[in-house]
């Protein structure tokens, strides 16, 4: 297991009467792939930029390779950051860009022009030297922009919601480049996003955020396949969050029909929140199914259908499967124990922001 | 078809009543004789009495020195200006710019005459008290040229250049500083034309014995209008003129090239 090299202590900020970060607790492993997933506004960039330098924490500290660098200024950090809208700098050419840590370093000019050239065929653009950063297009710039951080060997790099501002196709290509730099470079990549099928696609570890709080932490089968609480759940992927009472170990009863599950450790008769996914829900015949229902409605979305289905317990569900049920007919419903997921009910709204100190970090790499 | 030939007769009216009187002034200025409505042949004379006069060129060589001189402290110290705006809160922000407002709106015979009132009791009244007027009211020009470049100017950047290893001080110079030059460059262009032009302010706070072109103008005009005036204002004119044109293709220029280039891009 390789070492921390990264370790948020404690860490609290607020902007003006807004609390951002509530006593945050993180480390952060050598070479892994961190990402920082959340809705906007849940602190994960203040996380970032307080990595970054660009921010400091009101209370805690950050420390990097075992040392407290909480008041180093950015420019004396070994680390990179790679942008949300690239910030390069466009009065200079692609090869000045790139550079510009360089000539800080005061680097010689042939080894300037052997790096230079060096980044440009890592990210795919060999040639581009004296081009200009506004001729290029948004996902050129993106490489430049990660080009000119690698060139300066950084021990981490940063990524702000680097591929926010491009278009489908051209994301996924850039994650199989982010995931194939990584592995080239073997660096510590820690990266923020909203998107989490970017998360899940190229993570060691996701960080779950919200309200300045994280939900949870793990790797992305865990977060997918095990969510800790209904925010979690909701936000990796659709799911259908139902209300359920857990009537004693493995037994759930939702809608007055008792399904088996595989979770224990409840109190008899819990309310419970009840988690499946929607590929989860097996939809046949009628006679086969745990309980009936009839689809109301049936939408083609590419790889599946996506099927709304008014269940005889009360309870709708949303299925996707690759076969057609057209609306109107009438389904057997059934799910395996394996696929409930079921969860403790917040006893209030604040108890849905979850304190780290009950999800223990067990990062598995 | 009717509207659009109206519109044409309309501006042409305007431009006229606009440019009439300077073009009628720079006519005179190459009139032979001394009337001021017969026409009786083309002269360089005026201009050889006004090249040749040393008070003349004296004021001349004193209101460019003003101008220049002026222009280019107002634009240091408004550089500095709008940058502690730009990074004041919005509040902050508010106050500073309506006090930064007040000396372009006020009437210049105030600030003239208050000037005036506050240099005579700390410095004896010349260039140096003239010099301090035209920097006090060429700051707002400044700041008002260089913030709104502030404003569109992507920060990330600077803080790019900050996590590349860059000094606050070099990110500055490296990265800021270009983005800013046309701002800088606008305003310091502005604050010459405004040095240039001013008379009433420098009318209170100059004191005897110096002379800038304006003032020596409106001395020589009480005595009865010489010929060599209109000379001197055609040339004050042309002046201002090229300036002007200098500033709008310094400022002009980037902006087009960058509109183009985006629209390459598409």
């Amino acid at each position: 297991m390789s070492k921390k090299l990264i370790e948020l202590k404690n860490i609290s900020k607020s902007f003006g009467n807004t609390m951002v970060l509530d006593e945050l607790n993180l480390y952060i492993r050598e070479n892994e792939f961190v990402t920082l997933l959340g809705p906007s506004g849940c602190g994960k960039t203040t996380i970032l930029r307080i990595i970054g330098g660009f921010e400091t924490p009101d209370v805690g500290s950050v420390f990097f390779d075992g040392k407290d660098i909480t008041k180093l200024p950015p420019n004396r950090r070994q680390l990179n950051t790679v942008f949300q809208k690239y910030a390069l700098f466009t009065h200079m050419t692609i090869a000045e860009n790139i550079a510009f840590g360089l000539r800080i370093r005061k680097k010689d000019n042939e080894y300037i022009r052997e790096k230079i050239k060096y980044a440009l065929d890592l990210v795919n653009l060999p040639g581009y030297e004296d081009r200009m950063p506004d001729s290029l297009s948004g996902g050129q710039q993106q490489r430049i922009a990660i080009a000119r951080a690698i060139v300066n060997e950084p021990k981490v790099l940063l990524l702000d919601e680097p591929l926010g501002a491009l278009d489908l196709k051209l994301r996924q290509e850039m994650q199989y480049e982010l995931i194939r730099l990584k592995n080239e470079l073997g660096i510590t990549f820690i990266y923020v996003t909203h998107d989490q099928e970017e998360a899940l696609t190229m993570s060691d570890t996701i960080v779950v955020m919200n309200q300045g709080y994280i939900q949870q932490i793990g790797t992305p089968e865990s977060i997918y396949n095990e969510p800790t609480n209904a925010f979690v759940a909701d936000f990796i992927g659709e799911s259908n969050i139902i209300d359920g009472i857990m009537l004693e170990d493995r037994l759930v009863s939702i809608g007055g029909k008792s399904f088996e599950c595989v979770d224990t450790g409840f109190e008899k008769n819990e309310p419970v929140d009840v988690v499946i996914r929607p590929e989860d829900v097996e939809l046949g015949p009628v006679e086969g199914g745990q309980t009936t229902g009839v689809v109301t409605s049936i939408i083609f979305k590419g790889v599946h259908y996506e099927i709304q289905i008014e269940s005889a317990i009360g309870i709708t569900f949303m299925a996707q499967t690759t076969l057609n049920f057209p609306a109107g007919s009438h389904v057997g419903i059934s799910v395996i124990p394996d696929n409930f997921q079921i969860m403790h009910k917040p006893q209030s709204e604040d108890e849905e922001i979850l304190n780290i100190e009950d999800y223990p970090q067990g990062q598995p790499l | 078809m009717i509207a659009k030939w109206l519109g044409k007769v309309y501006i042409g009216i305007v431009m006229v009543f606009l440019y009439a009187p300077i073009a009628v002034l720079i006519a005179l200025s190459f009139n032979a004789s001394k009337s001021r409505v017969l026409w009786t042949g083309f002269t360089f004379r005026w201009y050889r009495t006004l090249f040749g006069s040393s008070a003349i060129m004296k004021a001349f060589g004193t209101t460019l020195a003003l101008a220049l001189l002026s222009a280019a402290t107002a634009s240091l110290i408004g550089l500095f200006a709008a940058l502690g705006i730009y990074s004041m809160r919005k509040s902050g922000r508010r106050v500073m710019l309506f006090f930064t407002n007040i000396p372009l709106l006020n009437a210049d015979i105030v600030t003239g005459i208050a000037l005036m009132l506050w240099f005579v009791r700390f410095l004896p009244l010349g260039f140096s008290s003239i010099l301090l007027a035209h920097v006090t009211f060429n700051i707002p020009y400044v700041i008002l040229c260089i913030l709104p470049k502030l404003e569109t100017m992507d920060i990330r950047q600077f803080e790019a250049a900050r996590d590349l290893g860059a000094t606050t001080l070099y990110a500055f110079l490296r990265i800021m500083l270009p983005g800013l030059m046309p701002g800088i460059l606008a305003g310091f262009f502005m604050a010459v034309t405004m040095s240039m032009d001013d008379f009433v302010i420098t009318y209170f706070t100059k004191g005897p014995g110096v002379n800038t072109l304006s003032t020596l103008i409106y001395g020589e005009i009480r005595k009865g209008i010489k010929p060599e005036m209109y000379a001197l204002s055609s040339v004050l004119f042309l002046l201002v003129l090229i300036i002007l044109i200098a500033v709008n293709i310094l400022t002009g220029s980037k902006e087009d090239k960058y509109i183009t280039k985006n629209k390459e891009i598409g």
